[in-house]
């Protein structure tokens, strides 16, 4: 099992969300975070005050699926989160060592 | 409501004293109409600031401070019309001398004798005959007394103890705003005598409230990481709002300055309109040619900045002058909010001064050269006041006058009152934010 964490624009969730489910993926959690990257934010001005705002909101995707499907997921968030401008995001891949469905009890991929 | 009703006032008034048994029927009476329109202006004003002022400043400050700026305009609105009841009222509008009223209306006495006859300001060949009772005259003057400290609340958000907000606005309203109200709007005052024009509170209301707030941002100092920190607004659209509300209220403050339902007000209400739109375009324009975007916040700010500056000529000029005064305004409160406070280094967090003493100057000078003679003309001097060159140099003098008066007024009082109480939060309060440490609460 894999964790896939995906930092993309906003506005890119709900395409996200529509190329992932034909794949098989069964839930997501999503949510509204905070951050930079080598976009390095934006300029603000309020009656000539300038602001640099360093944080900018992203949408944080975090998603279990069985290992076979990380690829699949992977290339399916890549394609459909880019628009080949700075600020795009990033995915990060980690191992999941156990995972339990709280109502039935049962445990991994049969949980996921 | 300025010297129009003069010579029939005169008249009216001699009526009145010769002839006691017979006034009833032969002086002038309360006018429904009158009385509707001003009883609706009274209720404009107020809405001005409550909530307007208040959901246009809350709107503009941080997070942690929202409900404290509101806080501010609510308790001004209370505290002032106590203030006004007791004293105020008979310092600004009491028969007293050129300088200041008296204490014959302390507690409003008197209004019981004569709260059904039309109300008469001052006195002899002076005098000023409403088509009005008194108690609308002074509630309506009430809410100009409101709206005034609560603007200058913009210049020192963020960083004023509430205990010292109550002190130093009961001395104000009584000490700077009283006396000021009294220059320009009695017939016994000196600004009123001379001939300059100021019809519904360019010097009274804004220059007043505009200076005031200079001198308690230089006094208070500057914000906590001013120049460093973050500090954009918390919720423009509140400001927007807010904006919207004053804009609407407006209407009230200049057209109900008319003190009657007729003509003058007509045309007073069409170049408020006029002025209001048009410097929200300047400001606007200007902001997207020096700085790269046309501005939510710089739209809103100018159409202040045009209604503040239509406030004195309102009344006195035709539409076509009130294109060029909110046009100018406009660009005036641009300056006036961005490059000199940048240049002078002050924090006016709000821009009490950089739009309402600005903008407010701005008005009662071209207010002297754009005059339009037959709209404060009266029967017996058809021809009115007109725009001249001695008429400008009169608006100047009492510009300078009370910009004198109003800096050196509020100076003091605000010394006093940080002898007494403090006037700033501590830093590690001012960190934390006014809502929490003044007020005990959290906006969620």
């Amino acid at each position: 099992m894999k964790l896939v964490m995906a930092f993309i624009k906003p506005f890119k969730l709900d395409e996200v969300r529509e190329a992932l489910t034909p794949l098989g993926v069964q839930g997501l959690t999503v949510t509204e975070v905070k951050g930079f990257g080598r976009q390095k934010g934006q300029t603000e001005i309020y009656r000539g005050a300038e602001y640099q705002v360093s944080f900018l909101p992203k949408i944080k995707i975090e998603v279990v699926v069985p290992s076979e499907l990380v690829d699949a997921v992977v290339e399916a968030i890549a394609k459909t989160a880019r628009t080949e401008k700075i600020g795009d995001g990033k995915i990060f891949v980690l191992d999941v060592e156990r995972a339990l469905r709280i109502r039935t009890g049962e445990t991994d991929l049969a949980a996921l | 409501m300025r010297m129009p009703a003069r010579v029939l006032a005169a008249t009216a008034a001699a009526l009145l004293a010769a002839a006691p048994a017979m006034a009833q029927d032969q002086g002038p009476s309360i006018d429904t109409g009158d009385t509707a329109w001003m009883l609706t202006s009274t209720a404009l004003v107020l809405l001005m600031t409550i909530p307007g002022l208040a959901l246009f400043y809350a709107g503009m400050v941080r997070k942690k401070n929202v409900l404290a700026t509101m806080m501010q305009s609510f308790a001004v609105c209370c505290l002032v019309t106590v203030v006004w009841m007791v004293a105020g009222y008979s310092l600004a509008f009491g028969e007293g001398g050129p300088w200041v009223g008296d204490l014959s209306k302390f507690f409003l006495s008197g209004l019981a004798e004569n709260w059904d006859k039309p109300f008469v300001l001052g006195s002899g060949d002076a005098a000023v005959t409403f088509t009005i009772p008194e108690s609308v005259f002074l509630t309506f003057q009430m809410t100009f007394a409101i709206i005034t400290p609560a603007l200058i609340t913009g210049a020192f958000a963020d960083r004023m103890k509430f205990s010292a907000l109550i002190l130093f606005n009961i001395l104000w309203s009584l000490l700077v705003y009283a006396p000021i109200a009294h220059w320009v709007w009695h017939p016994n005052g000196w600004i009123f005598g001379l001939g300059a024009l100021d019809f519904a509170g360019g010097t009274v209301v804004h220059i007043n409230a505009g200076v005031a707030g200079l001198i308690a941002a230089i006094v208070l100092g500057k914000r906590v990481g001013y120049g460093q920190e973050n500090m954009a607004p918390f919720n423009l659209a509140l400001a927007v709002i807010g904006a919207s509300l004053l804009w609407v209220g407006w209407f009230g403050f200049n057209a109900g300055s008319a003190a009657g339902a007729g003509a003058r007000a007509g045309m007073a209400m069409l170049v408020t309109q006029i002025a209001a739109a048009v410097a929200a375009l300047a400001w606007m324009f200007a902001e997207w040619a020096t700085k790269g975007k046309p501005s939510v916040l710089g739209a809103i700010s100018g159409a202040i900045a045009g209604l503040v500056a239509i406030t004195p000529a309102s009344g006195f000029v035709l539409p076509l002058p009130a294109l060029i005064i909110g046009a100018v305004a406009g660009l005036a409160g641009f300056w006036g909010a961005t490059a000199l406070k940048k240049m002078c280094g002050y924090d006016d967090s709000l821009d009490a001064f950089g739009v309402h003493g600005i903008c407010g100057i701005v008005g009662s000078l071209l207010v002297g050269i754009f005059a339009y003679g037959p709209l404060s003309g009266t029967p017996s001097a058809p021809e009115g006041i007109s725009g001249s060159f001695d008429q400008f140099l009169l608006q100047l003098y009492a510009t300078v006058a009370v910009f004198v008066f109003t800096s050196i007024g509020t100076f003091i009082l605000l010394k006093v009152t940080d002898v007494i109480v403090g006037l700033r939060v501590a830093e590690e309060e001012e960190r934390e934010g006014l809502d929490v440490t003044q007020h005990g609460e959290r906006l969620a």
